[in-house]
């Protein structure tokens, strides 16, 4: 019991040191155009708290996150752009490229802005258990799972791109003005939609850890580890899953919706199949069944795909390619099993216990 | 459901107070109408003897294999200008920035070079797509980009200055080039994106007014490499030409399969508007030989400045390496940037901008002109045909540099385009 | 009629191409559950090997054909490396495989770039590969592609080799008795560290020789990989892992299929809808369409 305590506690001032780091000491430090970076690097750290949950703890490699990340930032976009174009106009591109004179009919409801914000987490979330329903019913998994994941995401992002008319096509829904009102052209703007960022990873952090901590996490980690036991147990390891998937996917949807005002741009480049790998690379690296570790990981990765590639434009890919090797070839629970096993050197007395921070997990 | 409810309150509730800190801060946002007045040029790093420029292209991804011969030829032309001095005394100091094929980086890449580095102009982007994402970066901090590749037409940036051809200097002399020919029935093949689709709206409209019909249209997307349906289809519409819009990879596996099919040059030639010599040699003579292309400038184009440009290029990377259109629009585009900046005597961008208007560079393409209200430049249409070399012959050129006209307005036909 | 005939062909040799670039899989994604994400960066390779033997053996009808042998060798070889050096630590862990070959496709990709420039290479097809075969003459003449036919045969003679060797010689023997059961097998005497390596070796070298077959129907770049990986993933996965047969059976029916679908709607809708068809298809038999039946495989 006081280990848990011990845990806790350890947990709220983690939590209160990295409030203080997003609040204050980033927007002190940093520049208008890296605290805008950091903005887009704390989206995909809010995937990784899904696929933490999804991957981490229920072992289901959600290779295709890009799929929710798009339709959270196509609903908020299409509310956004809509919004720009005014009352009565169509967005920019649809003048240019369309041959609509008026908006199509599933555009229609985002223009209502309060439809658009449920519409960012709800879709995705809908999507997924609709998907998850199927496929966890009919017990796909491990590698199945993961292939199926890239097919889909491969799919909607060639359906996208194949709808220029409706969708911008490759080129997304771009030059995104304005954010419920408020002008992106101004940096003090840009600051807020750092801060809801922000503020936004940090609930969701809080909510993922009650989650984990609850006895659905306990249930999750059961059927990661052996699947067929839970079923033996009485309990529906699909409906698990589920729950796990369709959360991971909400936050994704909510990650993307954000990402749009702090970059100013969705696309189908942002969907397919490499950015859904870029997506688990930084849970991965960092550790993905711990918090923490997916969240650092997932900003560390996208922060030093930043620098490399301004340090070395024509090499950078090297330097990637050799930092997921080297940290999931040699380091599997990632970056996290360092913090254990420096915690571990620092206190032998503790009682040796298996504690499954390095998952194995993901049974074939 | 919680086994330790207190530590969780605790918790939400701190994320609660967060967000209301949230709210209240949003409450000093500035409203949409309030902003505007506030001046935000980027500021231009012209200290010490050297000025920065930005080179953006992709070096990484599936559209490196066209982009990295458009950095080398704006890293020629830097060369060369700093050889003989610099501009206003200054020496270039070309940053370069990986694109990576991806649209949102190269939107970030952008706003890194204005913000950070503080360039006074940025040379590159190719697709539409990356154009697209980085003009509200540019026009945002009121920058300068010089886009160097043959492009849809329908757009206008004031602070964007458009190299390469729009569609009334490419596309319609190519479609007049076919009508000339008696090439009444066409067939369009193109990768599903923005270029293409955009193109073949307008040569639609072309076609119904000047009575050529359009027997099939088919896109695949980017990066596609099964052409075999496609090239049955073709076959099976006895088009009397095809106009091809594809990009990158997709030619070398269309040409590939259009020959496999039966089809050549002779007996149905394919015009295409992304084929320059770098593809060629790419896709091989055997399966390009005698088919046509339509661009503003070939490696055998006439003239001493492109017989010094295809020296000191092939001097500098090889003498295997051929030069392009695309090229050629990127190196003529900084030393068009080096005359309006020594005409405004400034690297302002507003300066710049008021002194483009009339700017002239005897380009290996020929003199070509800035026309200061589109931003667009005049340049000469040439139909070209692929060689057993591997070279593209000029079989017709329009005579005169034509004036850009992005929006297509000097054509009646295409008045419900745009 | 002419129409239907030249689209059935159409199917079949889309089909050539997916079986043999998923062929290599079979072995080493479908037996050994190894998701190798730089399967198509050895694709490349023997691509590669093609162009860089062209430039020394003028002949094109010569060079392709020595490029069968030396880029399954060369493939193989950078096969059995990465096996080697990073495979064999990730047995356990499928899903990190497929992360870390990831990393290495990065690598070789940005390797290609900067040995052979970005971009792409032509290779000269010899001219017996250019042309086609007149089946029905006439108005409306019905003609098969040479150097489709070559793949086919290719295909076949690859898909041949491969059960045969799997079938009938000692090495087969240890790598399917590794495959059904690896604990057993080891206790019978068998390396199974030594069969993986072989059988990834082998794996790896038919990507080499379906990078020599691809040279004749599209481009030769650092990125050809990536554009096919997920399809030959595809086939794998709904041919059924471990079943050679699978393999071969889906790889037609999804050329078939991508063939009608291109005809009769466009490429970009044929693609969602054969991959929408893929899903619907594991909702029926999520283990795809045979199924290997052992007790170790769960």
């Amino acid at each position: 019991m006081n280990l848990l305590k011990g845990r806790s506690a350890r947990a709220a001032a983690g939590f209160a040191a990295a409030a203080v780091v997003l609040f204050a000491v980033a927007p002190l430090m940093l520049s208008d155009f890296r605290l805008g970076l950091l903005a887009k690097y704390l989206c995909t750290a809010m995937v990784a708290v899904g696929i933490c949950l999804a991957w981490g703890r229920g072992g289901l490699l959600t290779l295709g996150q890009g799929v929710f990340f798009g339709l959270g930032g196509y609903a908020m976009a299409m509310h956004l752009k809509i919004a720009d174009a005014g009352p009565g106009n169509l967005p920019d591109f649809m003048q240019l490229y369309g041959t609509a004179t008026e908006l199509p009919w599933w555009w229609q409801p985002f223009a209502n802005p309060l439809f658009a914000i449920a519409a960012t987490v709800l879709l995705p979330m809908t999507v997924a258990a609709l998907l998850g329903l199927f496929i966890f019913r009919r017990r796909v998994k491990g590698a199945y799972f993961a292939i199926l994941s890239q097919a889909l995401a491969a799919a909607f992002a060639i359906w996208l791109i194949g709808q220029q008319a409706t969708t911008g096509g490759t080129n997304g829904l771009t030059d995104i003005q304005g954010f419920f009102g408020y002008s992106l052209d101004d940096p003090v703007n840009q600051r807020m939609v750092y801060f809801v960022i922000a503020a936004v990873l940090l609930l969701l952090i809080a909510l993922a850890r009650q989650l984990i901590q609850s006895r659905y996490g306990e249930l999750l980690v059961a059927v990661r580890d052996s699947e067929e036991r839970v079923r033996f147990l009485g309990y529906d390891p699909a409906n698990v899953k589920l729950v796990a998937y369709v959360v991971a996917a909400g936050m994704a949807g909510l990650a993307g919706a954000l990402f749009v005002p702090a970059v100013g741009i969705i696309s189908p480049a942002l969907i397919g199949i490499v950015p859904s790998i870029e997506f688990v690379i930084g849970a991965a690296v960092g550790g993905r069944a711990s918090l923490a570790g997916a969240v650092l990981g997932a900003v560390a990765v996208a922060w030093a795909k930043t620098t490399l590639s301004e340090e070395f434009p024509a090499a950078w890919t090297y330097f990637q390619g050799l930092l997921f090797i080297v940290a999931l070839a040699f380091l599997p629970g990632g970056l996290a099993s360092l913090a254990v096993y420096v915690r571990r050197r620092g206190a032998p007395k503790a009682p040796e216990q298996k504690a499954p921070v390095v998952p194995v997990g993901e049974a074939a | 459901m919680s086994s330790v409810p207190s530590i969780h309150r605790r918790r939400l509730l701190a994320g609660t107070a967060a967000l209301a800190a949230v709210v209240a801060l949003s409450a000093c946002g500035a409203k949409t109408d309030a902003a505007g007045s506030s001046d935000k040029a980027a500021k231009i790093d012209s200290s010490g003897d050297t000025v920065k420029v930005g080179l953006l292209n992709s070096l990484s991804g599936t559209m490196a294999i066209s982009e990295v011969t458009v950095r080398n030829s704006l890293q020629l032309a830097i060369a060369e200008i700093n050889a003989k001095g610099g501009v206003l005394g200054k020496k270039i100091k070309p940053i370069s920035e990986d694109g990576a094929s991806d649209w949102p980086t190269f939107a970030e890449k952008a706003t890194k070079l204005i913000k950070e580095d503080g360039v006074a102009a940025t040379f590159g982007c190719w697709t539409s797509a990356s154009r697209k994402a980085v003009k509200p970066v540019f026009e945002k901090n009121k920058s300068l980009l010089f886009y160097p590749v043959q492009y849809e037409g329908l757009e206008e940036s004031p602070y964007i200055f458009y190299t390469g051809a729009t569609t009334n200097q490419q596309i319609i002399p190519a479609l007049d080039y076919l009508k000339s020919q008696g090439k009444k029935k066409l067939y369009l093949v193109g990768s599903d994106y923005v270029f293409p689709r955009t193109a073949n709206k307008e040569i639609k409209a072309y076609a119904k007014a000047n009575g050529m019909t359009i027997l099939g249209e088919d896109y695949a997307p980017l990066g596609s490499t099964e052409f075999s349906t496609i090239a049955n289809k073709v076959k099976a519409s006895k088009a009397d030409a095809v106009f091809n819009t594809l990009n990158g990879d997709s030619n070398v596996a269309f040409f590939k399969e259009y020959k496999s099919a039966g089809l050549s040059a002779a007996t149905m030639p394919v015009v295409s508007v992304s084929i320059a010599e770098e593809e060629v040699k790419s896709i091989g003579t055997q399966y390009l030989e005698g088919q046509l292309t339509a661009w503003n400038y070939y490696q055998t184009t006439p003239g001493a400045a492109n017989t010094t440009f295809v020296k000191a290029y092939k001097a500098k990377y090889g003498a295997d390496k051929p030069t392009s259109d695309p090229m050629e629009a990127a190196y003529t585009s900084v030393y068009l940037w080096k005359a309006m900046v020594e005409k405004a005597k400034s690297f302002d961008p507003e300066k710049v901008k008021a002194a483009s208007d009339g700017i002239t560079f005897d380009a290996p393409e020929g003199l070509v002109t800035v026309d200061g209200a589109s931003q667009h430049i005049y340049k000469t249409a040439r139909i070209g045909k692929v060689g057993s070399d591997g070279l593209i012959e000029q079989v017709w050129d329009s005579g005169k540099p034509i004036k850009p006209d992005p929006f297509l307005k000097g054509y009646p036909w295409a008045a419900g385009l745009s | 009629m002419t129409v239907i005939l030249g689209q059935t062909f159409t199917g079949i040799s889309i089909g050539a191409v997916l079986l043999l670039i998923a062929l290599g899989l079979s072995l080493t994604f479908g037996q050994m559950n190894v998701i190798n994400m730089a399967h198509g960066e050895f694709i490349m390779a023997g691509a590669y090997t093609t162009y860089v033997l062209q430039k020394s053996i003028s002949s094109a009808g010569m060079s392709l054909l020595l490029a069968l042998p030396i880029a399954f060798l060369v493939s193989g070889a950078l096969g059995a490396l990465l096996e080697w050096v990073l495979i064999r630590r990730l047995y356990l862990r499928p899903l990190d495989t497929l992360l870390v070959t990831w990393g290495v496709s990065l690598m070789l990709q940005q390797l290609a770039r900067d040995i052979f420039g970005a971009p792409n290479v032509q290779t000269r097809a010899p001219d017996w590969l250019t042309g086609n075969i007149t089946v029905i003459g006439g108005d409306d003449p019905l003609t098969f592609a040479n150097s489709r036919l070559f793949i086919l045969s290719l295909a076949v003679a690859a898909v041949v080799a491969l059960s045969l060797t799997l079938r009938l010689t000692p090495l087969g023997r240890r790598v399917r008795a590794v495959v059904q059961n690896r604990d057993l097998a080891e206790v019978s005497g068998i390396s199974t560290s030594r069969v993986d390596r072989t059988a990834f070796f082998i794996g790896s070298g038919l990507a080499g020789v379906a990078g020599v077959a691809l040279t004749l129907v599209g481009p030769i770049g650092p990125t050809m990989g990536t554009n096919i990986i997920i399809d030959a993933f595809l086939v794998i996965v709904v041919g059924g892992i471990g079943q050679l047969k699978g393999t071969v059976i889906v790889a037609f029916v999804l050329g078939a299929l991508q063939s009608v679908l291109e005809y009769s709607t466009t490429v970009s809708v044929a693609k969602v809808l054969v991959l929408v068809a893929i899903v619907a298809f594991l909702q029926w038999r999520p283990q795809g369409l045979y199924t290997l039946r052992t007790r170790s495989l769960v």
